[in-house]
């Protein structure tokens, strides 16, 4: 599949999931599956949104979406702000109500939910690159 | 994503439909937060008709749930979770941060 351009807004959530979804099902990912890597890419693609081009106005972030072999693969570019991955805490999911913290949930289920989550920086930009086995 | 809310004696019964992710939590943040701006804490969250909820529903949740709870005024409780989104909120562990119910009359009942 070419790379497909969104803008860099929340409103095209709802066809980033359906484009995922897409792919998947031709794949012959369950159901399960399917919404499992609908989450993961809403994640990834909010927190592009929200974080690397937060206050940038007409930004817009590159998405592929293809079977390879019985893994798909996901991938999304932006030119916005970087962030190491490696650095975000993993929020603890056992504290109480009081101290849960919500920042780096994001994170957190795109690595639970995808097999592998990785992320570069270099001068024209960020790719996360995110891929999970059909099981 | 659509929101509707159904005042009782004793909670409020709010129903939310359709898809929670970035784009639609803050309406239902509002939603939850009216409630308990008009001094209601005691609140259902009837999920039987959400289709999907991302990390950012859950947030709105989390917070709502903080609020409820402070000076033991109240609680939020959950309501018919689908099957998906009850997977997603225990791989977040959230679901030990809310009691769920199988139907909205147990929910309305137990408080």
């Amino acid at each position: 599949m070419p790379k497909i351009t969104f803008p860099a807004r929340f409103e095209y959530l709802d066809e980033i999931r359906d484009l995922v979804a897409q792919t998947a099902r031709e794949g012959g990912f369950t159901e399960k599956a399917v919404y499992s890597l609908q989450l993961a890419a809403d994640e990834a693609a909010s927190n592009i949104i929200e974080h690397a081009y937060a206050g940038v106005s007409d930004a817009s972030f590159d998405i592929t979406c293809d079977m390879r072999g019985d893994s798909i693969v996901i991938t999304m570019r932006d030119t916005g702000k970087s962030f190491d991955m490696s650095k975000v805490k993993q929020p603890n999911i056992k504290a109480d109500l009081s101290e849960r913290q919500i920042g780096g949930l994001g994170v957190y289920l795109m690595r639970k939910l995808m097999d592998k989550v990785s992320y570069e920086s270099n001068s024209t930009g960020n790719m996360l690159t995110m891929t999970k086995r059909r099981g | 994503m659509e929101i509707s809310t159904q005042e009782f004696k004793h909670c409020d019964l709010i129903k939310v439909k359709g898809r929670v992710d970035s784009a639609t939590a803050p309406d239902f943040s509002k939603a939850l937060e009216k409630a308990n701006n008009a001094g209601r804490f005691k609140i259902a969250v009837d999920m039987s008709e959400l289709e999907y909820m991302s990390s950012a529903g859950f947030r709105a949740l989390l917070a709502t749930q903080r609020n409820c709870k402070k000076y033991n005024r109240g609680e939020l409780v959950l309501v018919s979770v689908p099957e998906r989104i009850r997977e997603a909120l225990e791989l977040a562990g959230f679901t030990e941060l809310f009691k769920t119910f199988d139907d909205t009359v147990a929910a309305v009942g137990s408080f």
